[in-house]
């Protein structure tokens, strides 16, 4: 079982003609992943990776049935493609892309509010429910299937502590990665609460980072509201205040909030374990179950 | 990118804010030269990006040619806070009966910018926004329409602005909104916000920190990045257009993904290191740019040992093997000890290609971390 997506999924991959695009939506299919269209402006008509380009989201949508998009458009166009994929009522949208200005991100959130779509990312590696489907460019192998879920700001820390989990025989039900960006669509709050409510995941890893208070929010909301065990990591507790730390988020105000210790002293007080390492993620995750 | 204080004046006063008569200098000389032309008294201010200025020593009020000729002899050349001071800002000396806050920021957790103003400035504003947060007035804005004039005022009066200068703040806040909606700034700031005896107010500070990620269509902004560097090592971690971080330790750290580069460092200082840097490769980064992430972290002269820890989705270990290669078979001997560990797409391709005997190599995160520790450790006895 999985949240979100599994192999009925039918995606359309926004961007598919650009390199990046193409290769993803092959390693995609390969892994399973029911890809249906590409949408391209003035590419309609094409075929590439062996499904049909249209020139917008809508026709693949109309055409093809899509239900979900992952979205490799540079940054410069991927605000609009998003504010497309929210347009085409369609039930979720991955957006891969890093670096999109964050104000153009702001006008993304508004309009978020006002649809039905769940949007995952920007500037994240997108969501996997293993042995069914992927939309987004984590390595499949490294997963395998079975009852944790996973939320993370990171995607190669995603796939560390997938790594440290897959290694002991804990499988996962769904990982996600929502991004690190400082405005994302998909917050921890609610893939937690999605993940409560799936009779198939048995508890959860969730790896957070400096910056922002979205992890003292999710401590609130376990605390408050969830069954399911959580054991957490924090990443950035080495890191100076006022610096940005590679992710556009990760930079600690200096005042306080947003710092390692004020995250990792919320998840503890919220009954949270929190890892030191990721291998002591693994170590507490066996506890949990 | 953050903007010098003199950039940042600049944008403002182009805008219509109203800020001192200024002028930039680089030498004595010149110091001389452009309080003649602001007129006495004048601040001579160190452009630096490092807060404190004032209480470090880099900002001096001077009255006459011979104080200024001894503030700019002590501040041209001095180290503030590890960065050296090589212009400073020669400003008319403002006369003021109080200090405003004006600033607008991004609103992260409600995804809307938000507009602010307190009379409380010429202070750490964090410590008013601890202490005091009912002093500041805020308003959020919503992204697809701006701040309208109306929130400006209001804004204004729940500062308990002076009436007198009510109007003039909130066309000032309005235009700093303006400013960093047009220019894609993540923070715009004045602090302080002078009111003068005759009810003028001016733009005594200026703060502009610009979202690097919209440079693409901020060209002219992106004009001053080169300036804007502060140090050697971050100019070259820039023209490389690495994510790049400079620390107090000495292991090295490459790694790529944020996350991943970050819990690195931590483990490093869980096992007993200090990290010297963080460098961040970023996703699919190819053999070259492995090979200029190891020059990078070789330049500075604090690294006593390197670790490299991959784990690829889109980057290749094979790719990174070749980098990795080709950067230490340049060295008769290679400089400091290097701790590689490849995981994930193409990883065992990366091990087979590696040169063993250039490298230590190390199977997991933890071990790989605890031997550039050690190294480092090594390396400093």
């Amino acid at each position: 079982m999985s949240i979100l997506v599994d192999d009925d999924t039918r995606v359309v991959v926004q961007g598919i003609t650009g390199g990046e695009g193409k290769f993803h939506a092959e390693q995609m299919m390969e892994y399973g992943t029911n890809v249906v269209a590409g949408a391209v402006p003035n590419r309609g008509g094409q075929e590439v990776a062996g499904v049909p380009v249209y020139d917008t989201v809508s026709q693949a949508v109309r055409e093809e049935d899509a239900d979900a998009s992952v979205i490799f458009v540079p940054p410069a166009f991927a605000a609009d493609a998003v504010f497309e994929s929210l347009d085409s009522e369609l039930d979720l949208a991955v957006a891969i892309t890093e670096g999109i200005p964050t104000q153009d991100m702001s006008k993304v959130y508004k309009r978020l509010s006002e649809v039905d779509t769940r949007l995952i990312g920007p500037n994240c590696p997108g969501i996997i429910t293993p042995g069914e489907a992927k939309l987004g460019i984590l390595p499949g192998d490294i997963f395998s299937a079975g009852n944790v879920g996973l939320v993370s700001r990171s995607g190669t820390l995603t796939y560390q502590v997938v790594d440290n989990l897959t290694n002991r025989g804990l499988g996962q039900s769904t990982a996600i990665g929502i991004g690190g960006d400082p405005i994302i669509g998909t917050s921890f709050v609610d893939a937690l609460s999605t993940f409560e409510d799936d009779p198939e995941t048995d508890a959860v890893v969730m790896c957070g980072e400096i910056g922002g208070e979205d992890e003292e929010q999710a401590a609130e909301f376990i605390a408050d509201n969830m069954d399911t065990p959580v054991a957490g990591f924090i990443a950035g507790r080495t890191a100076p205040p006022g610096k940005r730390m590679g992710h556009a988020g990760a930079i600690v105000s200096g005042s306080g909030t947003g710092t390692a210790e004020s995250k990792i002293d919320a998840l503890n007080d919220a009954g949270v374990p929190v890892g030191d390492t990721p291998e002591e993620v693994a170590d507490n995750v066996e506890e949990l179950l | 990118m953050k903007l010098h204080e003199y950039q940042a004046k600049s944008v403002f006063a182009d805008a219509g804010i109203p800020t001192p008569d200024s002028q930039l200098a680089e030498s004595t000389d010149e110091v001389l030269a452009a309080a003649e032309s602001v007129g006495y008294p004048v601040a001579v201010k160190a452009q630096v990006q490092v807060g404190g200025r004032g209480k470090a020593g880099g900002i001096e009020l001077v009255e006459d040619d011979e104080e200024a000729r001894e503030a700019a002899d002590s501040i041209l050349g001095m180290d503030l806070k590890g960065y050296t001071v090589d212009r400073v800002l020669v400003e008319e000396a403002v006369d003021f009966v109080d200090e405003l806050y004006v600033g607008v920021t991004m609103d992260r957790g409600e995804g809307k910018p938000v507009a602010m103003v307190s009379e409380k400035g010429g202070v750490d504003i964090e410590s008013v926004a601890e202490e005091d947060p009912d002093a500041i007035a805020r308003e959020h804005v919503d992204p697809a329409f701006g701040l309208q004039p109306y929130q400006a005022r209001r804004a204004v009066y729940d500062a308990g602005i002076d009436r007198e200068v009510a109007s003039d703040v909130s066309s000032v806040l309005t235009t700093l909104f303006s400013l960093w909606d047009d220019r894609d700034a993540s923070d715009t700031e004045i602090n302080p916000l002078m009111v003068t005896s005759d009810g003028e107010v001016i733009a005594a500070d200026a703060v502009m920190n610009i979202d690097e990620d919209a440079l693409f269509r901020q060209s002219e902004l992106a004009e001053m990045e080169e300036e804007s560097y502060t140090d050697d090592l971050e100019r070259k971690a820039g023209e490389y257009g690495f994510d790049y971080v400079r620390l107090e330790g000495d292991v090295g750290i490459i790694g790529n993904g944020a996350g991943l580069v970050m819990t690195t460092l931590d483990l490093v200082d869980y096992y007993g290191g200090e990290p010297a840097n963080f460098l961040d490769v970023g996703g699919g980064a190819k053999a070259d740019r492995i090979a200029n992430a190891l020059d990078m972290v070789f330049s500075d002269e604090n690294v006593e040992s390197v670790v490299f820890n991959i784990f690829g989705g889109i980057t290749r270990g094979d790719e990174v093997a070749k980098g990795i290669n080709n950067a230490l078979e340049q060295f008769e001997e290679i400089p400091k000890p290097v701790v590689v560990r490849l995981a994930g797409t193409n990883a065992e391709e990366g091990m087979e290609i590696l040169n063993a005997d250039l490298v230590q190599v190390e199977q997991t995160l933890e071990e790989a971390v605890q031997r550039a520790v050690e190294n480092a450790q090594e390396g400093d006895a």
